[in-house]
C-alpha cells in the first residue's frame, strides 16, 4: 500500500459536541480504489467522522485532506471556508444516508439530475442521460418517473446511491445505508454497493452488516470511543482480532444472518 | 314582492351601485396589495428567521412578536397618525397598506419559518451533500416543500387580511364597508345593506379559499 498521495487523509481529527469529545484524534489515509469499512459499537463516532469529511459537521482540531486539498478550512489556519468553496468541495464527495433523504417533490430521475444540472452545470439532456444510465445500473430503469413515496425503501436507497455516484465523486461515504430497511430489502442495496465497490470506486462504508463488510472491504477500521482502535485487512481483523474489545464486538455479530 | 320603488332595497342598491362597486374595488385593491406585499416580505422574513445570522433573527423576532401582539387597529392608527408626527405624510390608503402589509408580513414570516423548520434536517443535508449552495438549497429543495405546508395557513392569513381592510374605514378609506355606511346614511336600510356587504366579503373570501384548495389539489401528488 506504499502508493503516492492518499485520496483521503485525516490528521488528528478532534470533534466535540459541547464538552463531550466524540472524536479523539482520528488519523487515517485512504488510497484511490480502497473500500474502507468502518465498524464499531454504537456511539463510537463513525457517523460523526463521515459527517466531518463531508463538512456536515465542523471539527475544531486536526485536518482532513481530499486529493491533497484541505477540506473545510483555509490551509494553515482553522478558519472555515466560505459557502461556495465548501459547496464545491462537497460536490466532489458523495454521501449516502441511512434515511435515504430523497427529495420528495422530485421523481427518481429528477433527484439524480438536480446536482448534475445545478452544481455541475451540465445540459439537461446530458444530465438525463447520465441519470438514466445510473438508474439502470442500480436496477431502477422502470422507476425513474416515480416519486419517492411510490418506491420501496430499498428502491429509494438505490436512487439515493445513484444520486450520489452520478456526480462522479472522488470518494463516496455510506453511513449504515441498510439499517433503516426491512430485512428482505437489505440484500438488493448491498448488491448495488458491492457492484460499485468492484468497479474501483473509493468508498468509506459504515456498516453493521459484518458478512457484507468482510466480503466487500479492502480494509476494516474498528472504532472505539472516538479513536481508531484497530485496523487491517478484513480476513485478519475478523479471524485474529488483537484487542479483546474487537473480539467481543465481532463475537456479538457472530451467528447473525448478515 | 319585488317592488322597485324608492326606499326598497333593490332600488336603493341599484341607485348606489357605482358607489358600492367603487368601495368593493378599493377593498380588492387593498387586499391584493397587502396580501402580495405581505407574502413577499413574509417569505423573506421567514427565511431570515430560520437561517439568518443571530442579529437578523433577533430583529425579526422582535418585529414579528411586536406586530403580532399589537391590535391591527392600533397599527393602522399608528401608521396614519403616528407617521405624520415624524413628518411622514401618507394618504390614508397608503397608511392602510403599510399597516396591513406589515401585519400580514409578520404572520407570514412566522408561517414560513414554521414550514421551513418542519422539513426534516436530512433534506438540507442531502442537498448540501450534492454540493448545492444555500440559495440553491432554498430554491430547489426547501421552498418547494415548504410551499405545500404553507398553503392552508396562507389562505387563513389572506382571509384575515380581506376582513382587516374594513378597519381602514376608521381612518376614512372609502372601502366597501365605509361605502356601505355612506349609502345607509342616505336610505336607512341598515340591515339589508350590511347583510349585502357581508355577503360580498364572504364571496371574496370564498374565492380565496377555493383558490387555495385548488393549489392544494395541484400539489396533492407530493405526499410527504
Ligand atoms: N448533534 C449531536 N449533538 C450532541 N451529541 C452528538 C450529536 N451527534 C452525535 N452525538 C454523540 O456523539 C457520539 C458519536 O455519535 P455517532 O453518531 O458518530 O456514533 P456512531 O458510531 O455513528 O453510532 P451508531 O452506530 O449508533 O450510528 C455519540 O455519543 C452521540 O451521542
Ligand atoms: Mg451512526
Amino acid at each position: 500500500m506504499a502508493q503516492a498521495e492518499p485520496l483521503l487523509r485525516a490528521i488528528d481529527v478532534h470533534k466535540k459536541f459541547g464538552d463531550v469529545e466524540v472524536l479523539k484524534g482520528i488519523d487515517i489515509d485512504v488510497h484511490k480504489g480502497e473500500v474502507l469499512a468502518i465498524i464499531g459499537s454504537s456511539g463510537s463516532g463513525k457517523t460523526t467522522f463521515l459527517r466531518c469529511i463531508n463538512l456536515l459537521e465542523e471539527f475544531h482540531q486536526g485536518e482532513i485532506q481530499v486529493d491533497g486539498e484541505r477540506i473545510g478550512y483555509t490551509a494553515g489556519t482553522h478558519k472555515r471556508l466560505g459557502e461556495a468553496a465548501i459547496a464545491a468541495q462537497r460536490a466532489r464527495i458523495g454521501m449516502v444516508f441511512q434515511s435515504f433523504n430523497l427529495f420528495p417533490h422530485m421523481t427518481a430521475e429528477q433527484n439524480v439530475t438536480l446536482g448534475l444540472v445545478k452544481v455541475q452545470g451540465r445540459k439537461k439532456e446530458e444530465a438525463v442521460e447520465i441519470a438514466r444510465r445510473w438508474l439502470d445500473r442500480v436496477g431502477l430503469t422502470e422507476r425513474r418517473d416515480h416519486y419517492p413515496y411510490q418506491l420501496s425503501g430499498g428502491q429509494q436507497q438505490r436512487v439515493a446511491i445513484a444520486r450520489a455516484v452520478a456526480m462522479e465523486p472522488k470518494l463516496v461515504l455510506f453511513d449504515e445505508v441498510t439499517s433503516a430497511l426491512d430485512p428482505e430489502l437489505v440484500a438488493e442495496v448491498l448488491a448495488v454497493v458491492q457492484d460499485l465497490a468492484k468497479s474501483g470506486m473509493t468508498m468509506l462504508i459504515v456498516s453493521h452488516e459484518m458478512s457484507f463488510v468482510r466480503a466487500v472491504s479492502t480494509r476494516v477500521v474498528f472504532m472505539e470511543q472516538g479513536r481508531i482502535a484497530e485496523q487491517g485487512p478484513p480476513e485478519e481483523l475478523f479471524t485474529q482480532p488483537k484487542s479483546e474489545r474487537l473480539a467481543a464486538f465481532i463475537g456479538r455479530f457472530a451467528g447473525r444472518a448478515h | 314582492m319585488f317592488s322597485f320603488e324608492p326606499g326598497t332595497f333593490l332600488f336603493e342598491a341599484w341607485d348606489a351601485r357605482y358607489q358600492l362597486m367603487a368601495g368593493l374595488a378599493v377593498t380588492a385593491q387593498l387586499s391584493v396589495l397587502t396580501i402580495v406585499s405581505g407574502s413577499i416580505a413574509g417569505m423573506i422574513g421567514g427565511i431570515g428567521l430560520t437561517y439568518g445570522p443571530w442579529p437578523i433573527r433577533f430583529l425579526l423576532r422582535v418585529y414579528v412578536d411586536a406586530v403580532r401582539g399589537i391590535p391591527v387597529l392600533v397599527l393602522i392608527l399608528f401608521s396614519y397618525y403616528g407617521l405624520a408626527l415624524f413628518g411622514i405624510q401618507i394618504s390614508a390608503f397608503t397608511a392602510g397598506v403599510v399597516a396591513l402589509g406589515g401585519f400580514c408580513a409578520a404572520h407570514m414570516s412566522e408561517t414560513v419559518r414554521g414550514s421551513l423548520e418542519s422539513i426534516p434536517a436530512g433534506q438540507t443535508e442531502a442537498a448540501k451533500a450534492i454540493g448545492l449552495r444555500f440559495g440553491q438549497r432554498l430554491r430547489y429543495v426547501l421552498l418547494p416543500q415548504a410551499i405545500r405546508r404553507l398553503l392552508p395557513p396562507w389562505v387563513n392569513t389572506a382571509v384575515e387580511m380581506v376582513k382587516g381592510t374594513t378597519l381602514l374605514s376608521i381612518i376614512g378609506v372609502v372601502e366597501l364597508l365605509l361605502a356601505t355606511q355612506q349609502t345607509i346614511a342616505r336610505n336607512y336600510l341598515i340591515l339589508q345593506f350590511y347583510f349585502a356587504a357581508g355577503m360580498l366579503y364572504v364571496l371574496v373570501n370564498f374565492t380565496i379559499s377555493q383558490l387555495g384548495a385548488l393549489l392544494e389539489r395541484r400539489t396533492a401528488h407530493l405526499r410527504y
